[in-house]
């Protein structure tokens, strides 16, 4: 069984829901995004997704794109976030997901990522603009080297197409809660709760909900008709605002503390 | 079917595509169908020519450019003057039909985004010609070089948002098109200028700008009994070339499209993508060729010309260069300059400094052709936008 599988099947039996920050991997640089994703999985965070930086992040809103941009200026590439999950692998077992648009992996190569990738011991990969048979293409590609393709749905999705991109997905979907590019809301829209009844209909996966997801209360909610939440821009905010003052690492584990302190407790349990 | 149809899921070749984020699917689905009901619809191109006819002010003229002619001393030089259409660009035959498409689709909002101002322009036209809310993205630093076209865009009625993020030019004002849609799809149109950007646009643009070589085939074979030997246009995205080349595609003719040479061969200092350096990417939805590190960054770009400063290129004319079937020049600053010196002097017309690559390259090349040859040079746009970095360049320039 995968880890992320195993991941999910773990949190079933306890009865718990899962938690998944977002970052941009090397942000604010390489070292300091290296300790900020090993205080995340110490506070318990169930999977891990790391951005790959890129120049032109059509599906993100403004506090992501400004995250990714400080990672390039730093120099970060895939090669280097593939290095970051290897030192992150040795010190944590937490899943790694990557988060990338397509044109970084195809540069590249679909074949040589796989294989890299699975060899730094990172378990899935999204990639935000591939559907269809494109999509297709790459999870096939990354079965073949044991990763998983995590696969988007948006209210927007027909059910028509719920049931081919469920077809083609493993680990998990990741349900995107409502139309628009990521970033804070106070609201979680109820077209999410929505989206995630119809997923069933086609998948026993795990369905995670994500984009928008900024407090506690919000975490709650979503928790309690899908089975993990993404929370990314808040981190990502949560680091840009720490970074003139330093001590970015801590600042962001007291940040995500108490965001939720339930998953603080449940980090002991580990 | 025609090789230089795409098949349906948007390729030509290995070009072209739909690569979004799922939250675009639906959107780009319905807007799919919706252009293939029309495309075959002789309601709509009646009254997608109506339009063209009484509004843009189409047929344009195919004007001899015989002084210019003269002095080169080569092949004969037509101009297809589209920057006599209303609003000066060929943009306008574009956004006309994506108006009425985007009319029929119910939909009350417009976006769009623009490099040089022309599209947005044009846009913010058939905006208020058909009283619809518009907002336009468009690069802060285009804004400082196109100041006059935000001036006229505001007086249309259109919202302009400066996009400030990346190189703060037409790639990020289309990234940030791309964010509106997807968190307003349910009542927004994106109308996309160029040809370019996920399936069905680079279709539809290039089948909305195909009238411009629609008309002058037919125009220079009345006058002249034949085809013309060459072809020549401006490409940045590269609507206005492959409107100019479609309907000429099956005849023997040679086509050239000219790219931004920029200030030199260094990658950020140009914007050739087929004459230095680019290579197969993935950019904004589509697959073509990219300016871009060896590690998929997309690179910085630059242009004399905010309509040429881009650092991908149309899917089809990836695939008509990869069959060999239109060369790709480019032109630098320096040569787009003195090319729009030439023909304002030499004819009375001043082009857009995007036009002006095209006429640079038919400047260098008509002397080396026979006189018993002729050349249709697609005057894409006119350059009073211009005016301002003309005299900027020539200042820098003389320091």
């Amino acid at each position: 069984m995968s880890r992320i599988a195993s991941k999910f099947a773990e949190l079933h039996s306890a009865g718990r829901k899962g938690f998944i920050p977002f970052v941009s991997a090397g942000d604010p640089d390489l070292e300091t995004s290296l300790e900020i994703v090993l205080a995340l999985a110490e506070l318990g965070a169930d999977i891990i997704e790391l951005g790959v930086p890129f120049s032109d992040p059509m599906a993100d809103g403004p506090t992501i794109q400004a995250s990714s941009m400080r990672a390039l200026d730093n120099g970060v590439r895939l090669e280097d976030v593939i290095e970051m999950s290897r030192q992150i692998r040795v010190r944590s077992e937490v899943p790694i997901v990557l988060f990338s648009y397509l044109n970084p992996l195809y540069q590249y190569g679909l074949e040589r990522l796989a294989s890299d990738a699975a060899d730094a011991g990172i378990d899935g990969v999204l990639v935000t603009d591939a559907v269809d048979e494109e999509a297709a293409e790459i999870g096939s590609i990354l079965r073949d080297s044991g990763l998983d393709l995590i696969s988007l749905i948006a209210p927007t999705t027909s059910d028509e197409r719920l049931a081919k991109i469920a077809a083609n997905a493993s680990g998990f979907l990741y349900a995107v809660s409502r139309a628009g590019v990521t970033g804070a809301r106070l609201e979680t829209s109820s077209a999410a709760e929505e989206l995630v009844r119809r997923a069933r209909k086609f998948t026993d996966l795990p369905v995670a909900v994500g984009f928008g997801i900024s407090t506690r209360e919000q975490i709650e909610e979503v928790w309690e008709y899908a089975d993990a939440a993404v929370v990314g821009s808040a981190i990502v905010a949560e680091i840009e605002r720490s970074i003139p003052v330093g001590n970015v690492p801590e600042r962001v584990r007291a940040f995500v503390a108490s965001l939720l302190p339930a998953v603080a407790n449940a980090g002991t349990e580990n | 079917m025609s090789k230089y149809e795409p098949d349906e899921r948007g390729y030509w070749g290995e070009f072209g595509g739909r690569f979004v984020p799922e939250t675009l699917v639906a959107p780009l689905d319905e807007l799919t169908e919706n252009y293939l009901a029309v495309r075959g619809d002789a309601e709509f191109h009646r009254e997608f020519l109506y339009y063209l006819r009484d509004f843009a002010g189409r047929p344009t003229p195919l004007y001899f450019a015989e002084r210019l002619t003269e002095k080169l001393g080569g092949a004969r030089i037509f101009l297809k003057r589209e920057d006599l259409t209303h609003t000066g660009a060929h943009k306008i035959n574009n956004a006309i039909g994506q108006i009425l498409l985007a009319r029929r689709m119910g939909k009350t909002r417009i976006i769009a985004e623009t490099g040089a101002g022309q599209h947005g322009v044009a846009t913010a036209t058939v905006c208020a010609r058909f009283g619809l809310e518009c907002v336009i993205y468009m690069g802060t630093e285009d804004i400082r070089r196109q100041e006059l076209n935000v001036f006229r865009m505001r007086m249309l009625g259109a919202e302009v948002r400066g996009v400030d993020s990346g190189s703060r030019t037409l790639k990020d004002a289309i990234n940030e098109s791309l964010r509106d849609w997807v968190t307003n799809v349910s009542n927004t149109y994106y109308l996309l200028g160029s040809a370019l950007g996920p399936h069905p646009y680079p279709l539809m643009v290039r089948d909305f700008q195909s009238v411009i070589g629609r008309e002058a085939r037919e125009q220079f074979l009345e006058r002249e009994g034949s085809l013309p030997d060459v072809l020549v246009a401006c490409v940045g995205g590269g609507s206005n070339a492959i409107g100019l080349f479609h309907a000429f595609l099956e005849d023997d003719i040679r086509m050239i499209g000219v790219e931004a040479g920029g200030s030199g061969n260094e990658l950020g200092m140009h914007a050739a993508r087929f004459a230095t350096g680019g290579s197969v990417g993935i950019l904004q939805g589509t697959k073509s060729y990219v300016l871009q590190d060896a590690a998929g960054q997309v690179a910085a770009t630059h242009s004399i010309s905010a309509g040429l400063d881009y650092a991908s290129i149309g899917p089809e004319h990836a695939y008509l260069r990869s069959i060999g079937r239109v060369e790709y020049a480019s032109a630098s600053d320096e040569d787009a300059f003195a090319a729009f010196k030439e023909l304002s002097a030499t004819e009375g017309i001043i082009p857009a400094l995007e036009t002006a690559h095209g006429i640079a390259h038919a400047i260098k090349i008509a002397p080396e052709l026979p006189s018993s040859s002729s050349m249709i040079v697609n005057l894409s746009g006119r350059g009073d936008k211009d005016l301002m970095s003309v005299a900027e360049y020539e200042n820098r320039r003389s320091e």
